[in-house]
């Protein structure tokens, strides 16, 4: 399938692409990888007045270490954060959840703001992310930065916070070293979305459990860990039962919830020996 | 700022297997059809055109992407490279293409050209992948006919500088 018609613009500064979202707003398309906004403009499933094209501003496509935090501008690709030598040591959670991301080929011009920008609610980052704990920095004409929570940022199935004039200039994941994580995802076949993603996380005597395609967004359960693991089970039912999961062509939500059910004590273990 | 309207049609220029060349589109146009259409290029293939299939991956500034999902536009100004960049002028076969024949490692030849191109980034990156990443690499591509074993054999063979070392099948 071909889109249908749109104007392109393709702005030499983030100012420049800030000015055309104020102008545009909702009628304008970021256009960053590409992977996710160009098959849904093919198979005609969204429309664009205008597509801006921020893949090729080099002052979004820079991964830098604050610290505790790991900033990933908006034009960085997925393999890019794949291949920055700093990943395993400081963000595990990302390294281990990056393989499920589609395709060696889409990550190649995938983005990692992209993909936490489209908010697809079974998609691996914005899990991590908001496992993590991590933050998105968001850039306006009109209103400058504004930072946001992950939880904050993602609302529902693809839709996000993000107002209609504002970029998603970046994402900020918090440093993990040192401590254990583990991500493990059911799909049909490898490099699809998932049916679930499961990631666990301890971190500060805690842990930190994250669903994905459980419900319209991830969704983080936080054990002390001196409940686990006497608790953990029941805090496990408790937690998806709480979730209303959904149905689709690939799984029913009961289903879904099963999945989880009967993997989240095996990642939470592997989590647990990575720690140790 | 580059700007083009919708029904505008503008000059792209690219580089195409090492030749400067340019042709018309308008901005909806998606680089596997300027390939095909407009630059005459028929190499890369087009299945599904949503990034699932992987019959159009071409290689940009030397990385393995979806043509299908890129714009014409997009690629202004890159280096673009495809699958008849890969044999000799005189239609001798790279160590790669080489391996695929040595294995019969194609029937119809659809997904061929995707498959050619995306190890060819893998192999300049990597040139002893094991064969867990040559399979997450070709998972990222369709075949329907040859079944994906002997794919594998044909790159490892092409990785290990083996080619030409097997049978050639006849004629
Ligand atoms: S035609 Fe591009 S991936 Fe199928
Ligand atoms: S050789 Fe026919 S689809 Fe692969």
């Amino acid at each position: 399938m071909k889109p249908r018609p749109f104007d392109y613009a393709r702005p030499d500064t983030v100012d420049e692409a800030l000015a055309l979202l104020a102008e545009y707003g909702d009628d304008a398309r970021i256009l960053a990888g590409g992977q996710s906004l160009i098959p849904m403009l093919n198979l005609r499933l969204i429309d664009a007045k205008v597509l801006i094209d921020i893949s090729r501003l080099a002052a979004l496509d820079a991964i830098s270490d604050h610290g505790d935090m790991i900033e990933v501008g908006a034009a960085v690709t997925q393999n890019k954060l794949m291949a920055w030598p700093g990943l395993d040591d400081k963000l595990p959670l990302v390294a281990a959840a990056l393989p499920y991301v589609g395709h060696f080929q889409t990550r190649n011009r995938g983005t990692v703001c992209g993909s936490i920008a489209h908010a697809d609610p079974s998609s691996e980052l914005p899990l991590a992310l908001a496992v993590l704990g991590g933050e998105v920095v968001l850039r306006s004409k009109q209103r400058g930065e504004r930072i946001l929570a992950a939880q904050a940022f993602q609302k529902d199935m693809l839709t996000t916070a993000r107002e209609p004039d504002e970029l998603v200039a970046a994402v900020r994941f918090p440093v993990l070293a040192g401590q254990g994580v583990a991500f493990r995802e059911v799909a049909r076949r490898h490099g699809d979305f998932a049916i679930i993603a499961i990631a666990a996380v301890f971190r500060n005597q805690e842990l930190h459990l994250g669903a994905g395609g459980l419900s319209g967004r991830p969704q983080v359960l936080r054990v002390p860990a001196e409940d686990y693991p006497h608790l953990l089970a029941n805090d496990v039912v408790r937690f998806v039962e709480g979730l209303e999961g959904y149905d689709d062509l690939h799984a029913s939500a009961a289903m879904r919830r099963d999945l989880f059910r009967n993997l989240a004590s095996g990642v939470v273990g592997e989590a647990m020996r990575c720690a140790a | 700022m580059r700007r083009v309207n919708r029904s505008e049609r503008v000059r792209v220029a690219l580089t195409l297997n090492g030749r400067r060349l340019a042709a018309e589109a308008e901005p909806r146009m998606l680089l596997s059809d300027f390939l095909r259409q407009s630059l005459g290029a028929t190499g890369t293939h087009v299945g599904c055109e949503h990034g699932i299939c992987g019959a159009c991956t071409v290689l940009i500034d030397g990385v393995a992407q979806r043509a299908c999902l890129t714009l014409a536009v997009q690629a202004e100004g890159r280096d673009v490279r495809t699958v008849e960049s890969l044999a000799a002028a005189d239609g001798a076969l790279n160590p790669l293409q080489a391996a695929f024949r040595n294995n019969h490692a194609l029937q119809c030849g659809f997904c061929t050209p995707g498959i050619l191109m995306s190890f060819t980034d893998l192999l300049a990156r990597n040139p002893h992948p094991s064969e867990g990443e040559i399979r997450e690499v070709l998972s990222g591509h369709l075949c329907r006919c040859t079944g994906y074993a002997n794919i594998v054999a044909a790159i490892k063979e092409a990785a290990n500088g083996t080619a030409g070392a097997a049978p050639n099948p006849s004629p």
